[in-house]
C-alpha cells in the first residue's frame, strides 16, 4: 500500500534553501518597523503607573500644543464597543470587544501597571515621546490583587465589577471561568491505588520573547478605507479587529502582513494596529508608525501566559497501572478574562489512558496584564505538574519512567480527557524514540563536588486546523507560484511551496511561495495552533491538485483524446490512450496559451482530520552546590512530525520549543513588587537563554502518519515547549534528592532548597 | 440513534447522565430533541442560529466545521468540546 | 529642537555623509535617515544584539551608541557583509543550515559570528557560543546558528 510512510517523494523529506531565507541574510526583508512612507508620523502610547486605579481626568491640551503633535487619542476615540461576542477569532473563543478596546486603552480603570491610557502622533518619535510627558491624567488609586489565591478569596478586591459567581449571582467575584472535566468514579479509583503522589506546583507569568517588538503602520485618509502594515501572525484577525474598534465594515480595513520576528501566539490579536489607524484618522490621514519599545511589550501591552498554581494528585496500582487523577487548577488571567486553563485542563492528563478522573480549572482575574497565547497556550503549565508527579509514581513503583508511560499511555481509540476518541496518534512511538536515543543508552555520569541528575517528561497538543486559502499559479516557463494567507513565522513558505512542487513534479525553488495581504486571498486563519504547514498544507495540496485537473484538460487536448485518458503520475501528464510520450509541466506550460489560457488553482478548506501532536523530552543537568547554578548539559527532544516535509525546519521547531521550556524551567519569570510594577522589564533582567547557556539540542523526528492528512502531516509548531519545564523539574530533583514544585528553578530558588536540605 | 455526551458542567440540565441518545440527521436537530428531553439544555450550547462562540463540536473525533448544520449518522458520537486556539 | 549635526563617515565601504539629531542612535541613523533597515531594534538597550554593526570591525550595538559618534569610523552593517551577488560564507551556511526561523536575530548573528571569524578563523564550540552571547534567538534553540557558524569557518579555512 502506498502510505506516506512508504511512498518515495521527490521534495517532500528534503531540506532545500528555504525561498524567503535569501532577503533575511542580506537585510533586505522587509518587516513592519521597515516600511516608511513621505510625511509619516511616529506614535507613542502613555502608560499607566499604577496597577489599579479609577481614571478621574485627562488632559491633553498641553501635549497638543507641542510642536510636532499631530494627534491625541483615547479610549473615547474607539467607536463604542459592548460585551456581545460578534465574532470568532480565528477558530478560538470569542473576543470580547469592549474588553479588546479597553485593553488596548483603558476606558474607566486601568487594571494594571503598564495599562495604555492616551496615544501621541508626531512628527519624531522623541517628540511623541516628549508629548506623553505633557498628559495630564488624574488617577484615583484603588486596592490592587495580584495573588492568584488572594484573588480567589471573598472579600478580594474586584478588578471588573460586572463579574458574578456562578453559585451566587449577586456576588462579585474575580473568577472570570470554571472549567471542568470528569470521567468513571474518582473515589473508587483512589481506593484501587497502591500508591498515590498528591502535590501542589506554582509557575509564575512568563514572555514569549519574540525579538521583534510590535509594529504597526496606520493608514486611514478619510475616505472611510484604512490600510495597516503589521508584523501579525493573524492578518485578517486584524482587519476585523481593527474594524471593530474604529466602527468599519471589515471589508473597508486591507491588512498588508510585513515579516514577523517572531510571535509564538502573542501577535495573533491586535496591540497597537487600531491605535496607529486612529492617530492617523485624527492627523488627517497622514501614515503612522509605532514600534512598542520592549518594556511596554513586557510590562504588559501585549500579554505574557499565566502564572498558575496546580494542585495533582494520581493513583496507581504496584503494577504501574493509573487508576485515578485529580487536578485542580488555577491560572492568572491578567485583568481580562482569557486565560489558558482549560487548554491546561485537557491537555495535562492526555498522554495517558486513565478510567477515572476529575480536573477543575479557575481563570481568575488579578491586577497584571492580560495573558496572551503563548506556543501550546496552557499545556505547559499543566504537564509540569502532571509530568513531575507521574515520574513520582514511576520512581514509587520501581519503574523506568519511560515504561511507566508507555504503559499508560494513550493511543488510538483511547477517549481523550475532552471526550473523543484519539485517531492515530505517535506517544508510545515518542516515548520509545527517547528511550532508544543515544543518550538515554549513555549512563549519567556523576562528579565529585557536583550535583548531577537526569529527568524526563512528556507533552501533548491539539494542534490545529481551521480555515486556510491557496492560489496556485502556472507561468509560462513552467515554473509556479503560490499564494496563502498564511504569515511564515519560521518557515512554512518552503513547506508549502515543497507540497505544491511535489504534486506538479518540479523542483521547490520552482514554486514561489507568497504571503497576500487580506485584499488579495481568501479567508485564513492566523498563524497559530501549528496549523499552517497541515491546513495551508492541505489547501496548497488541493489547489495544486486543481492545477493538475487542469492540465491533464490541456494536455488532453494536445493529444486529442478525452480528459478521462489522461493521467498524472510522478509530475508527468501521461496518455493512457495512444501512447504519446508524457508531458511535464515544463512542456505544457508553453502550450495553455493555444489550449485555453492561464491555468490558475485554487483552494479553500476548513480543515478536518487534525492529528494531535506528543513530544518528550530527556535532559541531564549539572548543579553547582555553591551557587545552586542549574547547567543543562545534555538535550534531547523527540516529536511525532506525523511526516517532516522539511526536516530541517521540523528541527527548528522541536529545538526553538525546547529551549524556551527550557528558559521557562530555570529562568524566565515576571517579578512583581507590591505595587504591581514589574521589576525586570527588560531582556536583561528577564533572563532569557543565550546560546553560552546551552548544549546542542538533539531532535529525533519521529514520523507516525496522521491518517487525516493526505501526506501525513501533523502540526509541529508548538508542543516542543511543554516537556522541559518538568523534565528539567525531575533531573533537578533526582540530583538534589527533593522535590522540585515552583519554577522557575532559578539560582535564587534553588539555593533555598539547597540549604534547607543542608539543614 | 446518535450518542451525545454531555460536558461535565451541563450534566445538571441531564440528571447527572454523562451521555444521551437522541435522534437526529444533524448536530443542530439532535441538540433540539435533546432540548425537549431535558429542556434548557439548548440555550446552554445555541446562540442565535450558530453554537456558542465559545464552542466547538465534535463528531466521530473530528471537529465538525459544519457546526449545527453537521450531519450525524446512526452510530455518531457527538462531543462539545471548547473552542480550540493555539499559539 | 537641537540642530541637526553633518556626520562624515564609511558605511560599507562607501564615504557617506548625513543629518542627524544628536540624540538619534546610530541603529535610528541607519534606518530611518539612511534607509539601511538591515540593521533591527529589539531592545534599544543593548541585550539582544539584533542592531549589532560592526566599527572599525568590532560590533557594537548600534541601539547604544550615536550617530554622531559614527565621525570618521567605518561602519559595517549587514548590508555590506556580501560582496555584490556572491554571499560571505556565513550567509550562505545561515541559509544551508536553516540556522534562521523568523530571521529578526540574523543580521546581528551575522555580524557578531563574522567580527568572532575576522579575529579567531578556527574557533571552537564554546568560543562561538562566547562570542554570539550578546545576540538572543527566541526561534531556533541557537543549535543550527552555531553549526553555521563551525561550517562557515571551514569553508574559510578551505576545508
Amino acid at each position: 500500500m502506498d502510505t506516506p510512510q512508504t511512498h518515495q517523494f521527490k521534495v517532500i523529506g528534503t531540506r532545500p534553501v528555504r525561498h524567503d531565507g535569501l532577503d533575511k541574510v542580506i537585510g533586505r526583508a522587509k518587516y513592519g518597523a521597515d516600511y516608511s512612507f513621505p510625511g509619516m508620523l511616529y506614535g507613542k502610547v502613555l502608560r499607566s503607573p499604577y496597577a489599579h486605579a479609577r481614571i478621574k481626568s485627562i488632559n491633553t491640551e498641553k501635549a497638543l500644543r507641542l510642536p510636532g503633535v499631530k494627534a491625541v487619542v483615547t479610549h473615547a476615540d474607539f467607536a463604542p464597543q459592548t460585551t456581545a461576542p460578534v465574532y470568532r477569532m480565528g477558530g478560538e473563543a470569542a473576543v470580547n470587544p469592549l474588553y479588546l478596546a479597553s485593553n488596548i486603552l483603558a476606558k474607566d480603570k486601568v487594571l494594571y501597571a503598564g495599562h495604555g491610557v492616551a496615544a501621541v502622533a508626531a512628527t519624531s518619535p522623541h517628540i511623541a515621546e516628549e508629548a506623553l510627558a505633557l498628559i495630564e491624567v488624574e488617577y484615583e488609586p484603588l486596592p490592587l490583587v495580584l495573588d492568584l489565591l488572594e484573588a480567589m478569596k471573598p472579600g478580594a478586591a474586584i478588578i471588573n465589577p460586572d463579574l458574578r459567581r456562578k453559585d451566587k449571582p449577586d456576588e462579585q467575584t474575580n473568577i472570570a471561568g470554571e472549567f471542568q472535566f470528569k470521567r468513571g468514579d474518582i473515589e473508587a479509583g483512589f481506593k484501587a491505588a497502591d500508591i498515590i503522589v498528591e502535590r501542589e506546583f506554582r509557575t509564575e507569568m512568563v514572555h514569549q520573547g519574540y525579538i521583534e517588538p510590535p509594529n504597526a503602520l496606520g493608514i486611514f485618509p478619510g475616505d472611510g478605507h484604512a490600510t495597516v502594515y503589521t508584523s501579525t501572525q493573524g492578518p485578517f484577525d486584524v482587519r476585523i479587529m481593527s474594524a471593530t474598534l474604529l466602527g468599519l465594515p471589515e471589508g473597508n480595513v486591507k491588512v498588508v502582513p510585513a515579516e514577523i520576528g517572531g510571535g509564538f501566539g502573542a501577535k495573533l490579536t491586535v496591540h497597537i494596529e487600531p491605535v496607529a489607524l486612529l492617530l492617523s484618522k485624527h492627523a488627517g490621514g497622514r501614515p503612522v508608525k509605532m514600534v512598542m519599545t520592549r518594556t511596554e511589550m513586557m510590562r504588559g501591552a501585549t500579554g505574557p501566559t499565566s502564572g498558575s498554581i496546580l494542585r495533582v494528585k494520581m493513583g496507581a496500582t504496584k503494577e504501574g497501572r493509573i487508576v485515578a487523577a485529580k487536578a485542580w487548577f488555577a491560572y492568572e488571567a491578567g485583568a481580562f478574562p482569557g486565560s489558558p486553563v482549560w487548554l491546561g485542563c485537557f491537555t495535562g492528563l492526555s498522554p495517558y489512558d486513565i478510567e477515572n478522573f476529575l480536573v477543575d480549572g479557575y481563570d481568575v482575574l488579578v491586577n497584571k496584564p492580560k495573558t496572551s497565547s503563548y506556543r501550546a497556550p496552557g499545556a505547559t503549565n499543566a504537564a509540569f505538574a502532571v509530568e513531575c508527579v507521574v515520574d513520582e509514581l514511576a520512581n514509587r513503583c520501581g519503574m523506568d519512567p519511560l515504561d511507566f508511560r508507555i504503559r499508560n499511555a494513550s493511543r488510538e481509540g483511547t477517549q481523550s480527557v475532552m471526550g473523543p476518541k484519539f485517531p492515530r496518534i505517535g506517544y508510545i512511538e515518542v516515548c520509545e524514540a527517547i528511550k532508544n536515543s543515544q543518550h538515554y543508552r549513555t549512563p549519567l555520569a556523576q562528579v565529585p563536588g557536583k550535583y548531577r541528575g537526569r529527568g524526563v517528561a512528556t507533552g501533548f497538543w491539539i494542534n490545529g486546523g481551521m480555515q486556510s486559502s491557496a492560489i496556485v499559479n502556472v507561468h509560462a516557463d513552467g515554473t509556479a507560484s503560490l499564494v496563502t494567507g498564511s504569515v511564515d513565522i519560521g518557515g512554512s513558505r518552503a513547506s508549502t511551496a515543497m507540497v505544491v512542487a511535489e504534486v506538479l513534479g518540479l523542483r521547490a525553488e520552482d514554486v514561489r511561495p507568497a504571503v497576500a495581504d487580506t485584499d488579495s486571498i481568501g479567508y485564513t486563519d492566523g498563524t497559530g495552533g501549528s496549523r499552517v504547514a497541515f491546513a495551508t498544507g492541505l489547501a496548497a495540496y488541493q489547489a495544486a491538485h486543481d492545477v493538475v485537473r487542469q492540465l491533464k484538460e490541456r494536455a488532453a487536448k494536445v493529444w486529442e483524446i478525452s480528459p478521462e485518458d489522461v493521467a498524472w503520475v510522478d509530475g508527468k501528464a501521461i496518455s493512457k490512450k495512444n501512447g504519446a510520450p508524457p508531458l511535464t509541466l515544463k512542456e505544457l506550460a508553453p502550450r495553455l496559451t493555444r489550449t485555453g489560457g492561464p491555468v490558475t488553482g485554487r483552494a479553500n478548506v476548513y480543515a478536518t482530520g487534525v492529528g494531535p501532536a506528543f513530544a518528550a523530552c530527556l535532559v541531564d543537568v549539572e548543579i553547582d552546590p555553591e551557587t545552586a547554578k542549574v547547567q543543562v548539559l545534555r538535550c534531547t527532544v523527540a516529536q511525532d512530525a506525523g511526516k517532516a516535509i522539511h526536516p530541517s525546519y521540523v528541527e527548528g521547531q522541536m529545538q526553538g520549543g525546547t529551549v524556551q521550556g527550557l528558559g521557562w524551567a530555570l529562568n524566565e519569570e515576571y517579578v512583581y513588587d507590591e505595587k504591581g510594577t514589574l521589576r525586570n522589564a527588560s531582556f536583561l533582567d528577564y533572563r532569557m537563554p543565550t546560546c553560552l547557556d546551552l548544549p546542542m539540542i538533539e531532535p529525533v523526528i519521529v514520523e507516525v502518519a496522521n491518517p487525516g492528512h493526505p501526506l501525513g502531516v501533523r502540526g509541529v509548531g508548538e508542543v516542543s515547549i511543554v516537556p522541559p519545564p518538568a523534565a528539567v523539574a525531575n533531573a533537578v530533583s533526582m540530583a538534589v534528592g527533593s522535590r522540585i514544585t515552583d519554577l522557575p528553578i532559578s539560582p535564587p530558588r534553588l539555593f533555598k532548597v539547597l540549604a534547607a536540605r543542608r539543614g | 440513534m446518535p450518542r451525545v455526551f454531555i460536558p461535565s458542567l451541563l450534566r445538571k440540565y441531564t440528571g447527572g447522565q454523562e451521555s444521551v441518545v437522541v435522534p437526529g440527521r444533524t448536530v443542530g436537530e439532535v441538540v433540539r430533541n435533546l432540548d425537549q428531553q431535558f429542556p434548557g439544555f439548548r440555550n446552554q450550547v445555541v446562540e442565535g442560529d450558530d453554537l456558542k462562540s465559545s464552542l466547538a463540536v465534535s463528531v466521530d473525533g473530528d471537529i465538525a466545521v459544519g457546526g449545527l448544520l453537521e450531519q450525524v449518522r446512526e452510530s455518531s458520537e457527538i462531543h462539545f468540546v471548547p473552542a480550540i486556539g493555539g499559539g | 529642537m537641537s540642530k541637526k549635526q553633518l556626520v562624515e563617515t564609511t558605511i560599507n565601504g562607501e564615504p557617506t555623509e548625513f543629518l542627524c539629531e544628536t540624540r538619534q542612535s546610530l541603529l535610528e541613523s541607519l534606518r530611518d535617515v539612511l534607509g539601511l533597515t538591515g540593521s533591527k531594534e529589539g531592545c534599544l538597550t543593548g541585550d539582544c544584539g539584533a542592531c549589532t554593526v560592526l566599527v572599525d570591525g568590532r560590533p557594537v550595538c548600534s541601539c547604544l551608541m550615536l550617530g554622531v559618534e559614527a565621525r570618521g569610523k567605518k561602519i559595517t552593517t549587514v548590508e555590506g557583509l556580501a560582496e555584490g551577488t556572491q554571499l560571505h560564507p556565513l550567509q550562505q551556511k545561515f541559509l544551508e543550515d536553516a540556522s534562521l526561523q523568523c530571521g529578526i536575530c540574523t543580521p546581528g548573528f551575522l555580524m557578531s559570528a563574522k567580527a568572532l571569524l575576522d579575529r579567531n578563523p578556527n574557533p571552537t564550540e564554546a568560543e562561538i557560543r562566547y562570542a554570539l552571547a550578546g545576540n538572543l534567538c527566541r526561534c531556533t534553540g541557537y543549535d543550527k546558528i552555531v553549526r553555521a557558524v563551525m561550517n562557515a569557518a571551514k569553508v574559510m579555512q578551505g576545508r
